[in-house]
């Protein structure tokens, strides 16, 4: 099922067009409806997951395959990610607050969110089933982020002009949206010829 | 102020549907939504890990310091996650690879932790096995739902055997990302505008 020769490159575009996370792997959806009301939160969402997704793909492929494989204990992989992931964003959020107020200002809200956030623990199980190597995870997991950063940019910046229309009364809020991200996933289907990636 | 089992039922399936009114678990709901079959093993499987966990944390409510409450909720709902991940690899292979990482998504689906957390930790363990019982209900209801409409138009089948006439052409649109999000879209406004949420 898996090409082994493809290249970090065609991972991360690959991540960021035909295989986006949110628009085709459908991860990260309740925080993308929750935020992307207006473009600057949804920046700053953006960015931290960004961050936190590359760093936790390159911890949890370390953990994975130098201590869950070793002691067979694959099965729990769930639960150690989890943990992975919660235990790094709490790490973060302290040093940031203690060294970057300016920083902690701008992602400090967002990162409680991320634990949460399915597509955190989406791409780090992905990783495992297509069998990628260090290289290929963490374009995978910054491709990821970049993708979900993308997506939700575009959104916020569209439900913005949305508040404006006229939208059908049982539609408002979560139905809208939901067309909306449709539609952008049927604008990145066009980016399908590119690159070859399942 | 205390609901009876019967009404905590009706909320969890209908008034209140995880999915359809509270918009949560829609990650899960889109990406597995293109085939009944799948949606089916899914939905059992989230009907059970809401249910148990609701069950666990309902009854380990006195004793858990309410300081890490949310790490105990997510382990308590990993562990019923991994049982549902193994007993799929063992018996239903093929539908286990299909599902692939969603199973595993189980865990960060926010219907499980919004149960755990809004309505188990305080309530004592039958109503609260009843009320993940009821939401796991309502989520697979609603996903079958989708899928129901996805299959239909994108394979002219259902449950894998055909019922379309000879001549029908498959949607392939349907069987892609983007007619998740509509179908979804279209089931919200049609539940919206028929049974509009009371204030």
């Amino acid at each position: 099922m898996e090409n082994p020769v493809l290249s970090a490159q065609m991972i991360f575009f690959a991540a960021v067009f035909t295989n986006n996370i949110l628009l085709a792997n459908f991860l990260g959806m309740c925080s993308f409806l929750a935020i992307s009301r207006d473009l600057k939160s949804s920046i700053g969402l953006g960015m931290a997951v960004t961050f936190v997704m590359t760093v936790t793909t390159a911890i949890n492929f370390v953990v994975y395959y130098y201590i869950l494989v070793p002691l067979n204990l694959i099965h729990f992989r769930f639960i150690v990610f989890i943990i992975v992931i919660a235990a790094f964003v709490q790490l973060v959020e302290m040093i940031i607050e203690r060294y970057s107020p300016l920083l902690y200002m701008v992602l400090g809200v967002f990162l409680p969110l991320i634990t949460v956030n399915c597509a955190i623990l989406g791409v780090s199980l992905f990783m495992i089933i297509r069998e990628y190597s260090f290289i290929q995870c963490v374009a995978f997991g910054t491709g990821g982020g970049v993708g979900w950063t993308l997506a939700i940019v575009a959104m916020g910046g569209i439900r913005e002009k949305l508040k404006k229309a006229p939208v059908p009364r049982g539609l408002e809020g979560p139905g809208i949206t939901l067309v909306v991200a449709g539609l952008m996933s049927l604008a990145f289907m066009a980016f399908s010829g590119m690159i070859q990636m399942q | 102020m205390a609901d009876t089992s019967r009404q905590i039922f009706t909320k969890g399936l209908w008034s209140d549907n995880p999915v359809l009114r509270q918009i949560l678990g829609i990650c899960s709901a889109l990406a597995v939504t293109n085939l009944l079959v799948n949606t089916l093993i899914m939905g059992l499987g989230l009907i059970f890990v809401t249910a148990m966990s609701n069950v666990t944390v309902s009854a380990l409510r006195n004793i858990t310091p309410a300081r890490i409450r949310m790490m105990v909720q997510v382990l308590i709902i990993a562990t019923y996650v991994i049982v549902v991940d193994v007993l799929l690899k063992a018996y239903l292979p093929d539908i286990s690879r299909a599902l692939g990482p969603y199973v595993g998504l189980i865990i960060t689906n926010c219907i499980i932790m919004g149960r755990a957390e809004g309505f188990a930790r305080q309530n004592p363990v039958w109503p609260a096995f009843v009320d993940g019982l009821a939401n796991g209900l309502g989520y697979t209801l609603v996903l079958l739902a989708v899928a129901f409409v996805r299959e239909l138009l994108g394979f002219g089948t259902l449950f894998g055997f055909p019922v379309m006439p000879a001549g029908f052409t498959a949607w392939t649109i349907m069987v892609m990302p983007p007619a998740a999000f509509f179908v979804l879209a279209v089931l919200l406004w049609t539940a919206n505008t028929w049974w509009p949420k009371k204030a």
